[in-house]
């Protein structure tokens, strides 16, 4: 009912190239994230696939059907923006009921889909209200019950909690979450933020500078990386990186390390270093140390741990979980 | 509310400066409307002075709307105004909207093309714009000052919106083109409301200068049937003699339908109905 594929597909804005050809297959129901470093061109593939943008070459398949010349409202999409994007000047019901109301859709239905969705999304009491008198979080779900009235083939998010505040981020996150399990719909999902992406994708597609690094699902991309960067952006805190020459690795150039496959003692290990800080967050503790080897590592120890900055520690790394990369970045086996 | 912001003499100060700019704007105003009540006398006498009942005369008044057909004239103004002033509103939007939206070649061109207007007077081409109006048959109507009135407003009308239109979300128009809005609903019902306070200060900068013309119509426009208010009380003023009590009061009559329409805009102005559609 709602699948996607996109081959080949370029777009430059005059000599920059923005996409230098992306193929992806996404399959009906799923939820793919898109997730990359500002400027990757994740929001332009996105634009792409809405048609608000042309691409330079390639198709875009959905449900088989090549769209390249169809226009966004015909593409049985919907998208839902960053900054909400509602029409000021209508009510909830209506800003919900205007692309229906334009594909002509008969009343009554309109009626029953508005009421679905906003019951969905606990709307009710705001049916009337004009955009300007919800808060932000009301806003985002009026700009997520506009996409579901449309019962499109795929919802498309750009960066859809970005204006919110953290403690809102994790309650739309979770809406989003459920949503896509009731409406077992096919979604693409465009962030910067790692954890949106891990926590919501059946599988997450990184990009970087324009194209595709790695498609896969969350453990894979955290479990096997196919390169330094996906390494270094898929965790949290971020994985260490460790010249290989430095460690007696002549094939790697470059040796990786998550923080939380790291292991300290006081008395002995692998490389010896000083404590620079510690950041206790209750359930975790992070602690840098600057060690001879191995430069500045991030150590991510489960539970609490008492360490002060100048003391004297040892790291010691999980060999089962350490990872090498070539001179070009590429993971070695 | 702290002290430093709302300190007693900072606020007497601030009034102070207020009342004298609002008076030296005023007085002239003010020293018409208060003449035109008066005798002749009175006028060289005492111009300052307000009417007192020995020289409270309503004589220019009655001259003005006796003499010559100055509601005809009003009508001419009102309709000029009215008619350019949308005009330049739709066209310099629409201009504005296209360049400010669309990638194409020559957009950065097209604009400055577009607001050249602005520094070069359009008074100097009266001559070549006579020999236009006489070559299509338009001298003696008012066609020929909307034309000339819309053409002047226009540059600076592009410019000052297409500034605006750049700062509506994209966000917000491509929610409409997925929505199945056209190029124009979106214009019309999403960009328009939005750059409304724009609009209006620009419909106010494009108004007073027409609606005061006295240039354009003198020479386009002089018959009896299309003569503005500014041309028609060039009526009062003789070579050797000047009807003051008349000229007076047709000036006086004349700030009114401004007013009004300044009225109008600058309720757009104050308006905040646009807050809240984006973050």
């Amino acid at each position: 009912m709602g699948s996607l594929k996109i081959e080949n597909v370029k777009k430059s804005f005059g000599s920059v190239d923005v996409l230098k050809g992306i193929d992806l297959e996404v399959n009906d129901g799923e939820f793919v994230v898109f997730v990359g470093p500002s400027g990757c061109g994740k929001s332009t593939l996105l634009r792409v696939i809405a048609g608000l943008e042309d691409a330079t070459s390639g198709n875009v398949l959905i449900d088989g059907r090549k769209v390249d010349a169809v226009p966004p409202s015909d593409r049985g999409i919907a998208m839902v923006f960053q900054t909400y994007a509602l029409y000021p000047h209508l009510s909830v019901r209506n800003n919900m009921s205007l692309g229906l109301k334009q594909a002509k859709t008969p009343t009554d239905e309109i009626t029953r889909r508005v009421a679905t969705a906003s019951s969905m999304l606990s709307l009710e009491p705001y049916l009337e209200r004009r955009p300007a008198e919800l808060s932000g979080g009301q806003r985002q779900r009026v700009a997520i019950g506009r996409a579901v009235v449309r019962e499109p083939k795929l919802f498309l998010f750009d960066e859809p909690l970005s204006n919110l505040d953290a403690a809102l981020r994790v309650n739309t996150r979770l809406e989003i979450a459920q949503l896509h399990r009731r409406l077992s719909a096919t979604m693409i999902y465009v962030t910067h933020d790692q954890v949106e992406a891990m926590t919501l994708a059946d599988r997450i597609v990184v990009l970087n500078g324009g194209r595709i690094e790695q498609i896969g699902r969350p453990m894979e991309l955290y479990n096997s990386p196919a390169n330094e960067f996906v390494a270094s952006f898929i965790g949290s805190p971020k994985m260490n990186f460790i010249d290989g020459a430095h460690l007696g690795e002549p094939k790697a150039k470059t040796v990786g390390v998550r923080p939380e496959h790291l292991t300290v003692d006081a008395k002995s290990g692998a490389w010896k270093g000083t404590v620079i800080h510690a950041e206790h967050l209750g359930a975790d503790t992070n602690l840098y140390i600057d060690t001879e080897k191995a430069g500045l590592l991030t150590i991510r120890i489960f539970g609490v741990y008492d360490a002060e900055p100048g003391a004297t520690l040892y790291a010691t790394p999980n060999p089962a979980k350490t990872y090498r990369f070539d001179a070009d970045g590429k993971t070695l086996a | 509310m702290s002290k430093a912001t709302h300190s007693l003499p900072r606020t007497i100060a601030a009034h102070a400066v207020l009342i004298a700019y609002t008076v030296i704007a005023l007085f002239p105003v003010v020293v018409i409307i208060i003449n035109s009540m008066k005798s002749r006398n009175a006028i060289f006498r005492t111009p300052l002075s307000p009417p007192t009942p020995e020289t409270f005369d309503l004589v220019g008044y009655t001259t003005v709307l006796a003499q010559g057909d100055f509601f005809l004239y009003f009508q001419n103004s009102f309709i000029v105004t009215v008619a350019s002033l949308f005009f330049v509103l739709l066209f310099g939007a629409m201009a504005a909207f296209a360049l400010a939206e669309y990638r194409f070649k020559g957009n950065t061109l097209m604009g400055l093309y577009l607001a050249l207007g602005i520094m070069i007077p359009i008074r100097l081409g009266t001559v070549a714009i006579l020999q236009l109006m006489v070559a299509s048959g338009l001298v003696n109507t008012l066609t020929a000052l909307i034309l000339v009135y819309t053409a002047q407003g226009l540059p600076l009308c592009v410019f000052i919106l297409s500034e605006f239109m750049k700062q509506v979300s994209d966000d917000l128009k491509n929610a409409g083109r997925i929505d199945g809005l056209s190029e124009y609903r979106i214009f019309f019902r999403l960009v328009l409301p939005l750059v409304r306070p724009a609009m209006a200060t620009v419909a106010v900068f494009t108004m007073i200068p027409i609606w005061n013309d006295l240039w354009f119509p003198l020479i386009l426009a002089p018959s009896e049937a299309t003569k503005t208010v500014t041309l028609g009380a060039q009526l009062f003023i003789g070579q050797y003699v000047t009807n003051w009590n008349a000229v007076l009061a047709a000036l006086s009559l004349a700030i009114l339908p401004v007013l009004v329409l300044y009225l109008i805009f600058s309720r757009q102005l104050i308006r905040g109905i646009t807050s809240g559609a984006v973050k």
